[in-house]
């Protein structure tokens, strides 16, 4: 991909760093071997991936797809009740990240994950943690909005009806309502709570999957690309939903778009073909990033 | 290349390419059209064949219940009544109706006015009633295979005498019954509540119903669960890129395609020679039909949960639903429209094969209507079979009206599909 850039007319061309010398690599995900002035070496992560008050980290996270390993090496922490951007190019490995967190990887049998994680400084692919107890703690939304072929009710009900955290039919009433009311969709749809979920729009349905995640009560949100299926306005309205819910919540999100990781986050991770090149404040990595290959991408030259 | 040279290059191209759209949605309606006309010749030649089996002649004859030619009284036992001749009453009615009828065929044929069957329905009812035994009554009994067919029809008066299945003397009694009202014909219901019978009259396939209802739901109860869960398993469970696994599906697939009177074979092997499951019954027929339906069902399955989208299975997975929930309560019911096309397809299948069950016994000629899985019987396509293969003309209706039985039945299931899948059919 970065060839194509490269030659195409009219994009500057960078120049090489004087340090590093180009030379050919293997790209993680596809296995093509090309060259580049972007080719930078990456050694470690620079800026400060580590925080005092964790509430999940990584170290040396490392995740293979069969013989193809798609993370090298990835130390970051994920502070407590704070909002924490993951940008980078397509395929750099920021949603294998994301699924690392509450082992969603465990349904692709040829993944293989190696390295410590914890929440709350509990091994969280030890022996004795339970996926299931583990991915009601950290909860997820997805890319593509994915409601269930169900009532709107029923959406929301299903995680807790799942383990069993309501005793009664107005206590799990109670619940859907201030989920919904939480994902700020309850206005809209509480004459309408049997009514599929599927027949809302895209917007409505991701702050229904929202909704939904938050039922659990989760402690921890994964965030993977939740806007890219929506328009402007629907994107804001969940943009400033995250602001809310990060009070309670620790939320990492995956995004493409560097003006929602700028608006959102207190810190951003810039991932770079499997390695995570860069850590800061997200005010700083955007407007003083310290590595090369995220002042690149930042600044539009490649991504 | 400028601009207005690729405009011109695909307006050339442009009339050619629809003359070939064209070209293709007439060959498409064309062949819908064959298939469509070979559909209505051979639904037209079934009913226009099988029609007249819906219906039976009956004769009326009044039977006088004598006490002294029948040899018991009112007074007798229970086994003295069963084993009373009966078929002498119907005799002397004949004979009564038709004095002076002489010489051995004459009288043969005189009796063969009636089914035989009219001395059980006297049995019957004396049984049920002694009292009626010195009373005179009113009957309607089945007639003869060969009235019925003259009634309706297919025996031409004016063929030489020795060409015509009956003869001078046989049309004028039957001139004096129609004269006297005494012929008549109604809905055939001995069809539907009677088992197979050598007299084509008394031949119903109520027995081949039951026996392919009971050979369904043995097959049903075992491959749907057997298929469904292996289906789950091979996609949700089963490891990926695993030896074992490519093998068993190449030999799923395999077992889709092998002939049926195979499993007919296997099914002798196994089940009857070394299981020991007793032959002609539903339950070997429905353990062989089994086999034959699980690949079908399986494909279809396995086609059908891979179908659902992943999202749904993430969404569930990424709130804390185990692997077996989420099948349970996603992949499956999102995946049972299919699942159920293919099991009434399978079953459908099922339901009209013969080959394999004639390995297995179920081609035996049985009287009784079976009332269970136990009992030997047989089944509809079979019956068809065996009907089809009778020397009486009467069979030729009743062969035809066999088949729109089946069809019917598979009409139904069907309509049982389509319900079902519009009623588990949910969009997402």
């Amino acid at each position: 991909m970065t060839d194509v850039i490269n030659t195409m007319p009219g994009m500057p061309r960078a120049a090489p760093l004087e340090s590093e010398t180009p030379k050919p690599a293997v790209d993680a995900i596809t296995g093509e071997k090309h060259r580049s002035e972007f080719d930078v070496e990456i050694n470690g992560t620079v800026g400060k991936p580590l925080v005092d008050n964790a509430k999940m980290s990584s170290r040396n996270c490392d995740v293979f797809y069969g013989d193809k390993q798609a993370i090298f090496g990835v130390d970051l922490d994920i502070g407590n009740n704070e909002i924490i951007a993951m940008i980078g190019p397509s395929g750099c490995g920021k949603s294998t990240f994301l699924r690392v967190l509450n082992r969603m990887n465990d349904t692709i049998s040829i993944c293989r994950v190696t390295g410590e994680h914890t929440l709350d400084g509990e091994d969280i692919y030890g022996k004795k943690t339970d996926p299931v107890l583990l991915r009601a703690r950290v909860g997820m939304v997805f890319q593509k909005p994915n409601p269930f072929p169900k009532s709107i009710y029923d959406n929301v009900a299903y995680g807790a009806r799942l383990h069993g955290l309501a005793s009664n039919r107005s206590e799990l009433d109670d619940l859907v309502e201030a989920s919904l009311i939480k994902a700020g969709l309850f206005k809209e749809v509480k004459d309408d709570l049997q009514k599929p979920g599927t027949g809302l729009s895209g917007g409505q349905q991701q702050r229904l999957c929202i909704a939904r995640a938050i039922a659990v009560d989760p402690e921890v949100i994964l965030m993977d690309e939740p806007t890219s299926a929506l328009d402007p306005i629907a994107t804001a309205t969940i943009e400033e939903l995250m602001d809310e819910l990060k009070s309670n919540y620790t939320i990492a999100i995956v995004t493409h778009s560097m003006q929602q990781a700028a608006r959102v986050s207190q810190r951003t991770a810039y991932f770079h073909m499997g390695k995570l090149v860069e850590v800061n404040d997200t005010d700083k990595v955007f407007t003083n990033p310290e590595h090369q290959l995220t002042e690149n991408y930042i600044t539009g030259r490649f991504g | 290349m400028s601009n207005s040279n690729s405009t011109e290059i695909i307006r050339a191209g442009l009339k050619k390419r629809y003359a070939r759209e064209k070209r293709f949605r007439l060959f498409g309606i064309a062949s819908l059209m064959i298939s469509f006309a070979f559909l209505l010749v051979l639904l037209f030649t079934i009913v226009s064949k099988g029609w007249p089996a819906f219906q039976q002649t009956y004769v009326k004859l009044d039977i006088e219940l004598d006490e002294s030619v029948l040899k018991v009284n009112s007074n007798s036992d229970e086994d003295a009544l069963y084993s009373a001749n009966y078929q002498k009453v119907v005799r002397a009615s004949l004979n009564k109706m038709f004095p002076g009828v002489s010489g051995r065929k004459k009288k043969r044929d005189l009796r063969n006015i009636v089914s035989n069957s009219a001395a059980y329905t006297i049995r019957d009812d004396v049984l049920a009633e002694p009292k009626l035994l010195g009373t005179k009554q009113t009957y309607w009994f089945l007639a003869k295979d060969d009235i019925d067919v003259f009634m309706k029809g297919k025996i031409d008066r004016n063929l030489p005498e020795d060409e015509r299945r009956l003869k001078d003397y046989q049309f004028e009694w039957i001139d004096k019954l129609i004269e006297e009202d005494r012929l008549e014909k109604r809905f055939n219901t001995v069809l539907f509540s009677n088992g197979d019978s050598r007299e084509p009259e008394q031949a119903g396939m109520k027995g081949a119903i039951m026996g392919s209802l009971f050979t369904m739901l043995v097959t049903l109860m075992l491959s749907f669960p057997i298929a469904v869960a292996a289906a789950a398993y091979l996609e949700e469970f089963a490891p990926q890129n695993n030896k074992w696994v490519d093998i068993i599906e190449i030999n799923i697939n395999n077992l889709a395609a092998v002939p049926s009177i195979v499993f007919g074979l296997l099914g002798l092997a196994v089940y009857i020679n070394y299981f020991g499951v007793p032959r002609s019954t539903p339950l070997i027929g429905g353990l062989v039909l089994t086999l034959m339906t699980l690949p079908t069902i399986i494909i279809a399955s396995r086609a059908a949960i891979k179908s659902v989208p992943p999202s749904i299975k993430e969404a569930a997975i990424g709130l804390g639903a185990s692997r077996v929930q989420t099948l349970f309560q996603h992949t499956l019911p999102l995946a049972m429209p299919g699942i159920l096309t293919g099991t009434i397809i399978g079953m459908a299948q099922a339901l009209g094969e013969t080959a394999p069950l004639l390995m297995i016994g179920m081609i035996a000629f049985v009287a009784e209507v079976p009332t269970g899985v136990l009992d030997p019987s047989t089944v509809m396509p079979v019956q068809i079979y065996l009907w089809s293969d009778s020397p009486e003309r009467a069979f030729t209706e009743r062969t035809s009206a066999a088949i729109m039985v089946l069809l019917g039945f598979l009409v139904a299931m069907n309509l049982i599909a389509i319900m079902l899948r519009k009623k588990f059919e949910r969009r997402w």
